[in-house]
C-alpha cells in the first residue's frame, strides 16, 4: 500500500517536440524548479497522443497525467494540436465517467518561451494530485497489458461505480 | 433600470450642496436611479490612513458594509455597484475594497471590529465606482447627448479630474492615468469647447491648506495658471475637494502670488444640468465664490479664436501634419 | 501491441547505458555513480551489458567510450542519459554511426535539463533519474535501424522583406549565381533605412550606400523584384516549398512605364503618408515612395485615389506620355517553387502615444525617432531642416529621450539596442545643423559596438548635455518664468540627485523597436514560432542565429530582435550563406521520422484522410487503402494516434516505443526482469 503521508504522485507528461518540451529545457536552463514528480516523454506533436498512452499510463501506476502542446493556433503542424484537444475533453469525459477525477488529466499549453509557466502548471498539478491522493488503479485490477482492453475497462468501471 | 447604490459623503450635505442638487437633477433627466446607504458615516476621508490602519479601514468597512447589506436586501434591482461622488470618498472606499481582499489579516481585523457592530463585509462583493465612470460607461456618451437640449456652445471648459480617479485604478476602469479623456468626452458631448488642460489629473492641493498653505497656494496656483493659459471660461471639476481648493481659496492664491486669476470652477453636473435646459438656479449656479454666471453668458455665443493664435503653446501649425489622436477622442 | 515482456534469460538486445555528469551541472544533484549502478544491475534483464558514468559524455573521449563497447562488447542499443537531445542527440547518433552502429539505435534522455537543474533534492532527483534511464531503455529496445532521407534542394529562394537585410541576403544568393525571388510588401524596396539620413557612427549618408544596393537588386539578373506583393501561403517542406505570391495590382504598366513622375506631379489628392514619410510628410494616390525608389514604377492607392472613390478625375491616365496608367489591373497570385525560404520582414516603431505622459500625439512638438530621421532627411518634408511642427521654427533647445518604450514594465522590457546610437546622432545633428542646446536623457548609455563609444565622446565633446534619468512628464503647462510656450521635461537628474524642470522647443522620443503588428500571422504562413514579445524565434539564440526550427525558413534582421545596420546586414549574409551550403550540396538529410500504413492492416475507413493538413495522405481507390506519402508527411504522428486498426505506425515514434517507454518510466519493467 501507498503510505498515505508520504505520498509522491507520479505523474508522467507528455510533451510536443516543439514547443513544451523545449519549454521544459528552457525550464532546465534557467534553472527554474518544480517538484520531481513528473516523467516526461517527447513526442512529436501532441497530436501524436492516443488516448491509449493516457490509459496505459493510469493503468501502470501513474497518479495523473500531464498532457502538452502548443497554444492553439502555433501548432508546428498548423492545427494538429486541435486534434489534441478534442481527444483530450473526449478522454477526459470517458475518464470522469469511470469516476476519475478531472484534475487527474491536465491539459496544458506551452510555447517553447514558456518555461516558467511550465514549471508552474507542474508544481500546480502535483499539489492537486498530492491533494487526490493515490489513483491505485494498478492494484484496483487494473494491469498495463489489459488497459487498452475495452472489456477489462467495462469490468473495472462497473467496480468503480459499485 | 440598474439601480445604484449611492455614497454622498460629507461634503455633499454641506460645501458641495451644489454638486448634491444638480446630481438629482441630472439622475432625474438620465432616469439614473441612486439609492442612499443608510446610516452612511465618514469615508475615512485621508488622515485617519495616515496615523492607524485598523481604526481608518474599519471605519470604511463600515461603509461598505452596510451598502453590501443593503445590496442584498434589494436584490431584485440587482444592485451591488456602489457609486461615491467624491473622488476622496471613491477612493477610500476602492482602497478599503481592495486592500481588504489583498491582505487577509487587514481583513479579518477589520471585519473583527465590523463584528462588534454586528456587520462584515466581505471584499469584493461590491464594485466601487465613480459617478463619472458610471454616467460615461452604463448611461453612455449617445443617452447624454441625446438629452441636451441647450448646447454649451461657445464655453470654454478645463475639464479637471484631480488625482485620485484616475489612480491608482484597481479596476482598470480608467481610459488613461495620467492623461484620461473621460470628462473631456462628457463635456464636449454637450457641446463645450473643450480645451486640452495638460493638468487634468495633477493634485488640487488636497488639506494642505489646513496643514501647509504655501504648498497648497502653489498647487492651486499652477492650475489656475494652467487653464487661464488655454483661456478657459470654467474649470469643471468631479470632485468636491477639487472645486472647494480651486474655488474658495483662489482669492487667497492671488494674494498670495499677486496674480488675478477669475476661474470659476463648477462641477461636471452642474454644466450638465445646464446643457439639459436646467435653470442654473436649481442647479446650485450662484453659491460658488468665484461667481460662474458671468462665464455662462458666453453659451451660445461664437467660439473664441479656436486656439489663441502664437500664444497658445498648441497653435494648429500649418506646416508639418501631427500625429492621429487616440480613436475615442475622434468620436464626435 | 508488443509490450509482452520478452524472455529475460536472452534479451536479444545489447544495450550500453552512459550517465554523463556533465562536470557538477548532474553529477552535483544526481548520484550518477548510484544511477550507474543500479541500471547495470537492475536493468541487466532488460538487455543492459554495460553501463558507465563519464565526466564529459559528449567530450571527444566520452564519445570515444561508446565507440569501444559498441566495438567491443558488440552493442546494438545504446541510451545515453545527459542533456536534451535537443542539443547532442546528433553527436551520439554520429558517435554510433562512427563504430558502426546504426545512428537511429541510439537514444538520449535528459537528465540535465529535466532533473539536476530543475530539482532539488538529490534523493528524489535520482531516483528520478532512474526512471528516465528505465524509460529510455525500454524505449530504446524498439528502436530500429533507419536511413535519414534525402531531400534535394530546389535551387531558387525566397527572401521575404526588401529592407537591408532582404537586399544583403539575395544579393549575396543571386551573385553566387542562384534564382532569388525577393518579396516587398511596399512599392518599393529599402525598407527603414531608406527614411534615414545619416547612419551612425560613421555618418554616412543612408541613401549613398544604400541606394547602389537597391539598384544592383533590381537589375540584378537573377533576382525577381516582386514589390507591392505579399506572400499568402506556403506549402511543401525544405528543399521543394510551393509558395503563392499576391501580386497587388500597380494600376501602372511596368512595361510602359518610364517612371518619369508627371502622374505624381499631377495628380490631385493629398495623402499623408505614414509609412515612408512617418506620418510627417505627404505623397499623392498615385507615388512611388521616394525618388530612388527600386522599382521606379508608381503605384496607385486604390483607397485613396479619387478615381476608384468617386468614379471621376483619371488625371494621371490622361496626362501619362506613355499610356501606362491601367485602371482596370487586377491583383495576381504568383505560385512560384523554392528550395529555401529568408525572412526578413524588419520591425514596427513603438507608437508612443501609448506613453501620455510623454505628450506625443497631443503635443505639436512632441516627434517621435522615426520623424526625426524624415525632419533630417534632405529628401524629407522639410529637405532636412530640422524645424518645429510649424514647418518653419528653427528650435534653440531639443530634448532627447531615450528608451521610449523599451527597457519599461509597462511596455517592453527588452532593450532595442538602436536607441543609444540614434539618439547620439540626433544630438550631433541637431548641433551641427541648428546649434541649439540639446539635452539626452537616458537610463545608461550603451555603445557597444566598434567605434560607438568613440562616437559618444565626440558628442560629448560637442557639448550635448547628458541628464540621467527617466523622464517623468513632458508638459507645455507652464508653471515657472520661462516656461511659457515651451516643452517642459520634468525629470529627476539621478546623478544631481535632484528633480529638474527643463524647458525646451522640442522634444524627440528615441522609441523602442517592437515586432511587426502582423508577426504572428506571418509566423503562421511559414509555419515557425514567435517569442511571447512577438519576435522570431531562432535555432540557437547563439550558435544558430539566422536558422529556425522549421528546416529550410531562415530569418535575417530585425525579425528576431532589435539589430542596427551592421548586425541587420551581417545576419542577411549569414542566412544567404546557409541557403547556400544547401543548395550546393544538392540535397540535405533529414530526419527520418515518417508515417506509414500497413496495407494489409487498413481497413480503408479513411479516418485519418482528413487528418492531416498537409496533405500527405490519399486513399487508394482500387486497393481501398489509404497510403502516405513520406515526402509531404511531416511526421506529427497524429494520424498514427487515430488509427483505429492501428495500421498506421510512425518510425522514432512507434507505439511500442511509446508504450514502452511508459512502462519503463513506471519502473514495471522491475516486475519482467
Amino acid at each position: 500500500m501507498v503510505d498515505q503521508e508520504h505520498f509522491e504522485p507520479v505523474i508522467i507528461g507528455f510533451t510536443c517536440n516543439w514547443c513544451s518540451y523545449r519549454a521544459a529545457d528552457l525550464a532546465g536552463t534557467a534553472r527554474v524548479k518544480y517538484p520531481p514528480n513528473v516523467r516526461l516523454i517527447r513526442l512529436m506533436c501532441s497530436g501524436r497522443l492516443d488516448p491509449t498512452f493516457v490509459l496505459k499510463a493510469l493503468a501502470g501506476g501513474a497518479d495523473g497525467v500531464l498532457i502538452t502542446g502548443c497554444h492553439p493556433g502555433e501548432c508546428h503542424y498548423l492545427e494538429q494540436n486541435y486534434k489534441a484537444l478534442r481527444r483530450f475533453l473526449l478522454l477526459r469525459r470517458t475518464l470522469v465517467a469511470m469516476g476519475l477525477e478531472p484534475a487527474r488529466v491536465r491539459l496544458v499549453w506551452a510555447s517553447a518561451a514558456e518555461g516558467v509557466k511550465l514549471a508552474h502548471e507542474i508544481e500546480t498539478m502535483v499539489a492537486e494530485i498530492r491533494a487526490l491522493g493515490p489513483l491505485r488503479w494498478r492494484q484496483n485490477g487494473f494491469t498495463p497489458d489489459n488497459a487498452h482492453d475495452a472489456h477489462a475497462f467495462a469490468v473495472a468501471a462497473e467496480e468503480v461505480s459499485a | 433600470m440598474t439601480q445604484y447604490l449611492f455614497y454622498p459623503g460629507c461634503a455633499m450635505e454641506s460645501s458641495a450642496r451644489a454638486y448634491a442638487a444638480s446630481l438629482a437633477s441630472v439622475a432625474r433627466t438620465l432616469d439614473l436611479d441612486l439609492a442612499e446607504v443608510k446610516d452612511w458615516n465618514c469615508c475615512g476621508a485621508t488622515e485617519y490612513l495616515g496615523i492607524n490602519l485598523i481604526p481608518a479601514y474599519a471605519l470604511i468597512g463600515r461603509n461598505l458594509a452596510l451598502a453590501a447589506q443593503q445590496a442584498k436586501q434589494q436584490n431584485g434591482s440587482g444592485a451591488h455597484t456602489l457609486v461615491a461622488s467624491c473622488s476622496a470618498c471613491y477612493l477610500n472606499l476602492a482602497k478599503a475594497d481592495h486592500y481588504m481582499a489583498e491582505r487577509p489579516v487587514l481583513g479579518d481585523r477589520v471585519n473583527e471590529a465590523l463584528a462588534v457592530g454586528g456587520l462584515g463585509y466581505k471584499p469584493g462583493t461590491l464594485q466601487i465606482r465613480h459617478l463619472l465612470d458610471v454616467l460615461i460607461n452604463d448611461i453612455g456618451i449617445s443617452r447624454i447627448r441625446e438629452k441636451v437640449t441647450r448646447p454649451l456652445h461657445g464655453l470654454r471648459v478645463a475639464p479637471y479630474l484631480g488625482c485620485m480617479v484616475p489612480r491608482p485604478d484597481y479596476d482598470h476602469r480608467w481610459s488613461d492615468h495620467e492623461q484620461p479623456d473621460e470628462l473631456d468626452r462628457v463635456l464636449r458631448a454637450l457641446g463645450a469647447e473643450v480645451i486640452d488642460f495638460p493638468l487634468k489629473s495633477e493634485c488640487c492641493g488636497g488639506h494642505m491648506p489646513q496643514i501647509s498653505p504655501n504648498t497648497a497656494f502653489e498647487l492651486i496656483r499652477r492650475l489656475l495658471q494652467g487653464a487661464d493659459q488655454y483661456k478657459a471660461d470654467l474649470i469643471v471639476t468631479v470632485c468636491p475637494m477639487c472645486q472647494m481648493n480651486l474655488d474658495a481659496y483662489q482669492d487667497e492664491t492671488n494674494r498670495h502670488f499677486h496674480t488675478r486669476y477669475r476661474l470659476p470652477t463648477v462641477f461636471f453636473t452642474q454644466v450638465m444640468g445646464l446643457a439639459f435646459g436646467e435653470d442654473p438656479g436649481a442647479l446650485g449656479f450662484g453659491s460658488e465664490i468665484v461667481d460662474a454666471r458671468p462665464a455662462l453668458a458666453r453659451i451660445g455665443t461664437a467660439p473664441v479664436a479656436a486656439e489663441p493664435s502664437g500664444a497658445g503653446p498648441r497653435a494648429k501649425a500649418a506646416g508639418l501634419p501631427m500625429p492621429g489622436r487616440r480613436p475615442e477622442e475622434r468620436e464626435r | 501491441m508488443t509490450t509482452q515482456p520478452q524472455d529475460p534469460a536472452q534479451p536479444k538486445e545489447k544495450i550500453g547505458v552512459y550517465v554523463c555528469h556533465c562536470g557538477s551541472n548532474i553529477a552535483g544533484i544526481v548520484d550518477v555513480a548510484e544511477v550507474r549502478e543500479w541500471a547495470g544491475q537492475r536493468l541487466a534483464g532488460r538487455g543492459v551489458t554495460v553501463a558507465r558514468d563519464y565526466k564529459f559524455m559528449c567530450s571527444s573521449l566520452g564519445q570515444e567510450l561508446i565507440e569501444k563497447d559498441i566495438k567491443e562488447q558488440g552493442l546494438n542499443r545504446v541510451v545515453v542519459a545527459a542533456c536534451s537531445p535537443h542539443l547532442h542527440e546528433g553527436t551520439f547518433r554520429t558517435a554510433c554511426g562512427r563504430a558502426g552502429l546504426n545512428p537511429y539505435l541510439c537514444e538520449l534522455v535528459s537528465i540535465r535539463e529535466q532533473v539536476s537543474w530543475v530539482h532539488t533534492d538529490k534523493h528524489a532527483a535520482t531516483d528520478k533519474a532512474k526512471a528516465v534511464v528505465s524509460g529510455g531503455v525500454e524505449r530504446v529496445r524498439h528502436h530500429t535501424p533507419l536511413e535519414p532521407l534525402r531531400v534535394a534542394i530546389h535551387p531558387a529562394t525566397l527572401v521575404v522583406g526588401g529592407g537591408i537585410a532582404g537586399i544583403q541576403a539575395a544579393l549575396e544568393l543571386a551573385d553566387a549565381g542562384k534564382k532569388v525571388y525577393l518579396v516587398e510588401r511596399e512599392p518599393s524596396i529599402g525598407g527603414h533605412m531608406a527614411q534615414f539620413d545619416k547612419t551612425f557612427p560613421t555618418l554616412d549618408c543612408a541613401a549613398c550606400i544604400l541606394t547602389p544596393r537597391m539598384v544592383s537588386a533590381g537589375n540584378h539578373p537573377n533576382i525577381t523584384l516582386l514589390t507591392w506583393s505579399e506572400v499568402t501561403e506556403v506549402h511543401g517542406y525544405v528543399g521543394n516549398f510551393t509558395v503563392k505570391i499576391k501580386q497587388r495590382a500597380r494600376h501602372v504598366k511596368t512595361e510602359l512605364c518610364t517612371g518619369c513622375g508627371i502622374c505624381q506631379e499631377k495628380c490631385p489628392k493629398k495623402v499623408i503618408d505614414d509609412v515612408y514619410e512617418a506620418g510627417l510628410g505627404y505623397r499623392k494616390a498615385v507615388y512611388t515612395p521616394f525618388p530612388q525608389a527600386v522599382p521606379k514604377y508608381p503605384v496607385i492607392d486604390v483607397e485613396n485615389c479619387t478615381y476608384f472613390r468617386k468614379g471621376t478625375c483619371r488625371a494621371c491616365e490622361k496626362l501619362c506620355p506613355t499610356g501606362a496608367i491601367d485602371f482596370a489591373q487586377k491583383d495576381e497570385v504568383l505560385t512560384v517553387q523554392v528550395g529555401n525560404i529568408i525572412l526578413a520582414t524588419g520591425f514596427d516603431l513603438f507608437n508612443p502615444q501609448k506613453v501620455t505622459q510623454y505628450g506625443y500625439g497631443r503635443l505639436a512638438n512632441v516627434f517621435t525617432s522615426l520623424e526625426f530621421e524624415r525632419l533630417t532627411n534632405a529628401a524629407g518634408p522639410t529637405n532636412g531642416a530640422i524645424v518645429l511642427r510649424d514647418g518653419k521654427t528653427v528650435p534653440k533647445s531639443v530634448g532627447i529621450i531615450h528608451c521610449v518604450g523599451s527597457r519599461d514594465r509597462n511596455f517592453n522590457n527588452y532593450c532595442s539596442a538602436i536607441c543609444c546610437m540614434q539618439s547620439l546622432k540626433f544630438a550631433h545633428l541637431v548641433k551641427e545643423r541648428t546649434g541649439a542646446t540639446v539635452y539626452n536623457f537616458y537610463i545608461d548609455i550603451r555603445t557597444t559596438a566598434k567605434a560607438y563609444d568613440e562616437f559618444y565622446q565626440r558628442v560629448l565633446e560637442e557639448g550635448t548635455l547628458f541628464v540621467r534619468g527617466r523622464v517623468a512628464e513632458v508638459t507645455d503647462a507652464a508653471r515657472l518664468p520661462g516656461e511659457e510656450g515651451k516643452l517642459i521635461l520634468q525629470v529627476e537628474d539621478t546623478l544631481a540627485g535632484k528633480q529638474r524642470r527643463i524647458p525646451v522647443d522640442m522634444v524627440v522620443l528615441s522609441a523602442g523597436l517592437q515586432p511587426r503588428a502582423d508577426a504572428k500571422a506571418t509566423a503562421q504562413v511559414f509555419g515557425l514560432s514567435c517569442s511571447a514579445d512577438g519576435w522570431f524565434i531562432e535555432k540557437h539564440p547563439k550558435l544558430d542565429p539566422v536558422a529556425t526550427m522549421t528546416e529550410g525558413v531562415f530569418i535575417a534582421g530585425c525579425i528576431s530582435g532589435p539589430k542596427d545596420i551592421p548586425a541587420s546586414v551581417a545576419q542577411g549574409s549569414a542566412a544567404a550563406a546557409r541557403v547556400l551550403s544547401t543548395i550546393d550540396k544538392g540535397e540535405i538529410t533529414l530526419e527520418p521520422v515518417r508515417a506509414s500504413i500497413n496495407a494489409t492492416q487498413c481497413s480503408g475507413c479513411r479516418i485519418c484522410n482528413t487528418l492531416c493538413p498537409f496533405g500527405a495522405i490519399s486513399f487508394l481507390e482500387a486497393d481501398r487503402v489509404s497510403e502516405v506519402n513520406p515526402a509531404l508527411c511531416q511526421g506529427c504522428g497524429t494520424c498514427v494516434a487515430a488509427c483505429p486498426a492501428g495500421a498506421i505506425s510512425g518510425t522514432g515514434f512507434s507505439n511500442d516505443q511509446i508504450l514502452s517507454q511508459i512502462e519503463g518510466l513506471l519502473m514495471l519493467n522491475m516486475e519482467y526482469a
